[in-house]
């Protein structure tokens, strides 16, 4: 199953350039220029597994976007980009449930290993969230 | 940060130096000529006036002496007169009869007695000059004496040519007016006067109205002219004694005594000259000169040699304060490269980003079959290797300005310090193992929050602990003990080390910017100063005890009311990175 990214950044000519190459490495790509617009697009495409987001953005920034992304979709993993400047917010990004993080400008090898492990990790967890259900819907049929 | 330009040149030093000598110069010279002057001033009075009393005394006694003597001698002749009939005078044998009696009764004031008559021939003469029958008509003492009952004439040469002077008596028998004339002995009369001395120049003698001299002077005449001018033009009082001095004298400034004598018509005038009379008071005075003269010296030396001294301290401390103001000024240039340098980093890292991206992209595209045929492949792929090298190369440099000047965040929250500490301790773990050095902490739980920056916090702490750490002997190795507490309406932070201490003079410039013990290029110089300006910033304190061999204790004492949120941004934590 091929996995759907969503990439988030102001700079767009970054965006495009980076989902053609993802695009090329067989992923389904969805691009947002801000917070915003990444939010939107996660509403109408729930089948986004990694966010790839830039911290620093005009208006909404990375952490504020992060958190509305895990308040939201917390099964969405969220890989953040940054400038060297602005470890520490990627710091306090992990600390509110991002994956990973990632120094701009990355390497595109680094990128792909840091997002497999993401997809893995959410792959991970919905597994233990179905079977968790699985065993409530069987636990739930003996107790009757 | 605010610097002033202080460079000085020469000449600003040498005003500097001027103007200290003129000030202290002024400020001990004023004080001085003060007193100098009003001290003398008064007691130059006193003394002057101390010695023309004394004088006055005495020429007032001798004034009474004189008159009594003169009215003594006129009492004499008087009662010779009126007790004795004329009878007893128109004799030869009997007049000698009564000088001689005069003589012995009275002294040897009397030199002769004389009866005559009213035509003012002498009828008869007793006395050493065989005078005779002289004729006195034309005298001006017999017109005074006929013309009142006694009359004590000036002193004149007469017809002897020796000067005397002559207490005539009128007497009236049988209708006859007759004059009967004592000579006194001008000699011994002299001697009354002269017994006034004072001094070397202190002198008395007496004139008449007419300024003439009634007595014999050693020394030379007093000037004609002064008397005429301030003697005999003043009025004195009978019993009075007149002061005043001037330049009478030809040559120098003296002091004049004036009572009269002899019902006024006579002047008994004592003068002496100044030098003379005051030579006590000129003598103090010139002490007093010379010691003005030695402490003037004296001031000027001093004055002198303080100013330079000061002046030269003064110097050495601005260029002190330059070189500081230099390395401040310098700190600050590298502070604002600093984020100069991580703005253009951050900028720049996008665009290399997208470059990369590109490069990749192309890289990608490459690999498609359409172009594995193209026989300029290999340089293709070289060309975009180079690129994502070079892009690589650019993000290195850029990451490398930016841990340069990392920006520190110096937002103010309301943090716990015990979650810092907690936090510095962690991020020190390793270098206080390496150190051989034990931490212990002793936190005071359920502490109220700090309104604190606390990346700020972290810093004033890891410097803290970098110090006691490096204070600690890693051989002998020792224990930093890190407590919280509260205390009135501020929470306290110490933080103890058992390593070497602090001497105690260096105690007070702990805290300056540049002070280091450490050797060159080890230490800045600048960690505790930072420590100071964020703890001070926050409105807490810092400060230190200490003792050398035994350990330092550093205590924080930062207020728990998070209302101080003035004073933000001060100090930037992008110094940290010179620290």
């Amino acid at each position: 199953m091929a996995t759907t990214i969503l990439l988030v950044d102001d700079e767009e000519g970054f965006v495009q350039t980076m989902a053609k190459r993802l695009v090329k490495r067989e992923m389904n790509v969805f691009k947002a220029y801000d917070g915003q617009e990444a939010l939107d697009t996660l509403s109408k495409n729930t089948t986004i597994d990694v966010v790839v987001l830039d911290v620093k953005m005009p208006g909404m920034d990375g952490v504020e976007t992060l958190k509305a992304i895990k308040r939201d979709y917390p099964l969405a993993e969220v890989i953040m980009l940054t400038g060297h400047a602005t470890v520490e917010s990627a710091i306090d990004g992990m600390k509110m449930g991002a994956f990973d993080y990632l120094m701009k400008p990355c390497d595109i090898e680094q990128l792909l290993t840091k997002i497999s492990e993401a997809k893995r990790k959410k792959l991970q967890q919905e597994e233990k969230i179905i079977d968790a259900q699985m065993r409530e819907i069987t636990s739930r049929q003996s107790w009757d | 940060m605010k610097t002033k330009e202080i460079t000085h040149d020469e000449s600003y030093y040498h005003n500097l130096t001027r103007n200290l000598i003129v000030k202290m110069i002024i400020a001990s010279f004023t004080p001085l000529i003060l007193i100098t002057f009003i001290t003398s001033y008064k007691y130059n009075n006193a003394y002057k006036e101390k010695v023309i009393a004394h004088i006055q005394e005495l020429v007032e006694k001798h004034k009474q002496n004189i008159d009594t003597f003169l009215k003594e001698k006129l009492a004499n002749v008087l009662f010779l007169t009126r007790t004795c009939n004329i009878s007893h005078f128109d004799n030869e044998a009997l007049l000698q009869e009564k000088l001689d009696l005069l003589k012995k009764v009275y002294g040897s004031f009397f030199v002769d007695i004389g009866l005559v008559n009213s035509q003012g021939v002498q009828v008869d003469y007793a006395g050493p000059f065989k005078l005779g029958s002289v004729n006195y008509s034309q005298a001006e003492w017999f017109k005074e004496a006929m013309a009142k009952e006694y009359y004590i004439s000036d002193v004149f040469l007469g017809i002897r040519g020796l000067p005397h002077f002559i207490i005539a008596i009128q007497k009236t028998s049988e209708n006859k007016k007759w004059i009967v004339r004592t000579t006194i002995d001008f000699v011994l009369f002299n001697e009354l006067v002269k017994n006034i001395r004072i001094g070397k120049t202190g002198r008395a003698f007496i004139i008449n109205r007419k300024g003439e001299l009634q007595t014999k002077l050693q020394t030379n005449q007093p000037n004609a002219e002064i008397i005429k001018k301030y003697i005999l033009s003043r009025k004195i009082s009978a019993d009075g004694v007149q002061v005043f001095e001037g330049n009478f004298s030809s040559d120098k400034k003296s002091i004049y005594l004036v009572s009269t004598l002899n019902n006024g018509k006579w002047f008994l005038v004592f003068q002496q000259n100044e030098r003379d009379a005051f030579s006590d008071l000129y003598q103090t005075r010139n002490l007093g000169i010379i010691i003005f003269f030695l402490g003037s010296c004296s001031i000027f030396v001093m004055a002198l040699i303080l100013s330079r001294k000061m002046v030269k301290q003064i110097k050495e401390s601005d260029q002190e304060k330059e070189m500081m103001n230099e390395q401040i000024i310098e700190a600050g240039k590298l502070a604002s490269l600093g984020e100069l340098a991580a703005g253009i980093a951050h900028e720049i890292n996008n665009p290399v980003a997208i470059m990369v991206e590109e490069a990749g992209w192309m890289g990608d595209i490459l690999e498609e079959e359409e172009f594995t045929e193209s026989e300029n492949l290999k340089e293709y792929r070289r060309a975009l290797k180079q690129i994502k090298t070079q892009g690589i190369r650019c993000k290195e440099i850029t990451h490398k300005l930016l841990s340069f000047a990392r920006k520190i965040d110096s937002r103010i929250q309301d943090v716990q310090l015990n979650t810092i500490i907690d936090e510095v301790v962690g991020l020190s773990e390793k270098r206080t193992r390496y150190g051989n050095v034990k931490m212990i902490l002793d936190l005071s739980p359920n502490l109220p929050t700090v309104h604190v920056s606390p990346s700020e916090m972290q810093q004033v702490f890891l410097n803290l602990i970098n110090n006691a750490v490096d204070a600690i002997d890693a051989k002998k190795g020792g224990k930093i003990t890190i407590t919280t507490r509260i205390e009135n309406d501020r929470i306290v932070a110490d933080i103890a080390d058992t390593g070497s201490g602090i001497a105690q003079a260096n105690l007070q410039r702990i805290f300056d910017p540049f002070f280091t013990t450490k050797a060159v290029g080890k230490g800045t110089g600048l960690g505790l100063s930072i420590c100071y300006g964020i703890i001070k910033k926050i409105g807490g304190e810092i400060s230190v005890n200490s003792a050398v061999g035994k350990g330092t204790v550093f205590h924080i004492r930062v207020p728990i009311t998070s209302g101080n949120t003035e004073n933000q941004g001060g100090i930037n934590g992008d110094n940290d990175s010179f620290s």
